[in-house]
C-alpha cells in the first residue's frame, strides 16, 4: 500500500504517532471501542433470551455468572459502554445536524458526555443494587 | 497519470463509489434515533426483573404484546445498528483483502443469526411456546 501511495504521490496525511492525544480523539476513539464491546455483550442478551425460553438449567447458570463477581463487573462495563455510546451517539446526531463543532463547543459537549455517562452507570446501579438489597 | 491518485486498474475496473454509501449512513442513524427510546426502556424493565433472576418474571414480562413487540423492534435496531458499526469497524482497521472480506462476511451472517434467535425467542416467550416439561 505504501510503495502505492508513493507511486501514484498520493497525499498521504500525518498519523496517529505524531499527534499529542487530545479529549476529541480518545472520546472518538472510545465510541468505537465501547461499540465493539456492545456488540459483544449482544451476544449474552442474545443467551439470555434464549435460555428464558428454551433452557432454564442454562438461564440459572446465566444468571448465577451474571450476579457474581466477574458478571458484575463485565456487566457494570457494558452499564458504562452504552451510556457512553448513547450519550456520544447524540452527540454526533447534533454534529450530523450541523451544531456543536465549534472547539470549545466540542470541548464542552466532551466533558458532558464523560459526566453524563459515569452519572448514568452510578444512578443505574445504585438502583439495581439496591433492588438486590444489596443496601 | 501521476496527477491521478486511483490506479489505472482502478480506474479501468471503474472501482470508486459504489453509490450505496448513504443507505449505510442513514440506517446507522435512523436505528440510533430507534434506540434512543428503547434502550432506555429496556433497561428500566431490566432493573425489574433481572434482580429476581426467575424465568417466571421474564415469562411475565414477555407475557404483554407491547413488551414483546417493543423488544422485537429493539433486537432488530440493535443488531442492524451493531452489524453496521461493526462492518465500519472492520472495513478500517483490517487491510488484508480475504481476511477483511471474510470477516465483513462473517460479521453480517453472525449479527443476522443472532437477531433471529433472539426474536424467535422472545417469540416463543410471549406465545407460550416453551417446549413441554421446560417451563416451570
Amino acid at each position: 500500500m505504501t510503495q502505492k501511495n508513493e507511486v501514484f504521490s498520493r497525499p498521504l496525511s500525518p498519523h496517529l504517532t505524531i499527534y499529542r492525544p487530545q479529549l476529541t480523539s480518545m472520546l472518538s476513539i472510545l465510541h468505537r471501542i465501547t461499540g465493539a464491546a456492545l456488540a459483544v455483550g449482544t451476544v449474552v442478551l442474545m443467551g439470555w433470551l434464549w435460555a428464558a425460553a428454551y433452557n432454564p438449567e442454562c438461564f440459572t447458570g446465566i444468571h448465577t455468572f451474571l450476579t457474581g463477581i466477574i458478571g458484575r463487573l463485565l456487566l457494570i462495563g457494558w452499564t458504562f459502554a452504552f451510556y457512553f455510546h448513547f450519550c456520544n451517539g447524540i452527540r454526533h446526531l447534533f454534529w450530523d445536524m450541523g451544531k456543536g463543532f465549534e472547539i470549545h463547543v466540542a470541548y464542552r459537549s466532551g466533558w458532558l458526555v464523560i459526566a453524563a455517562s459515569l452519572f448514568f452507570t452510578i444512578s443505574t446501579w445504585i438502583g439495581a443494587l439496591s433492588k438486590a438489597g444489596a443496601f | 497519470m501521476k496527477d491521478s491518485i486511483r490506479t489505472p486498474l482502478a480506474k479501468v475496473r471503474g472501482l470508486g463509489s459504489a453509490k450505496s454509501g448513504t443507505s449505510h449512513f442513514l440506517w446507522q442513524r435512523i436505528t440510533a434515533i430507534i434506540l434512543i427510546p428503547l434502550t432506555w426502556w429496556f433497561i428500566y424493565s431490566l432493573l425489574h426483573i433481572a434482580n429476581g433472576g426467575s424465568q417466571e418474571l421474564v415469562i411475565a414480562w414477555m407475557a404483554s404484546s407491547a413488551n414483546a413487540a417493543a423488544l422485537i423492534i429493539m433486537l432488530m435496531a440493535v443488531f442492524y445498528h451493531a452489524a453496521l458499526g461493526m462492518q465500519v469497524i472492520i472495513e478500517d482497521y483490517i487491510h488484508c483483502p480475504s481476511i477483511k472480506l471474510s470477516s465483513l462476511l462473517l460479521n453480517a451472517v453472525l449479527m443476522f443469526a443472532f437477531a433471529i434467535i433472539s426474536i424467535l425467542a422472545v417469540l416463543t416467550l410471549h406465545f407460550h411456546m416453551i417446549p413441554q416439561g421446560v417451563a416451570e
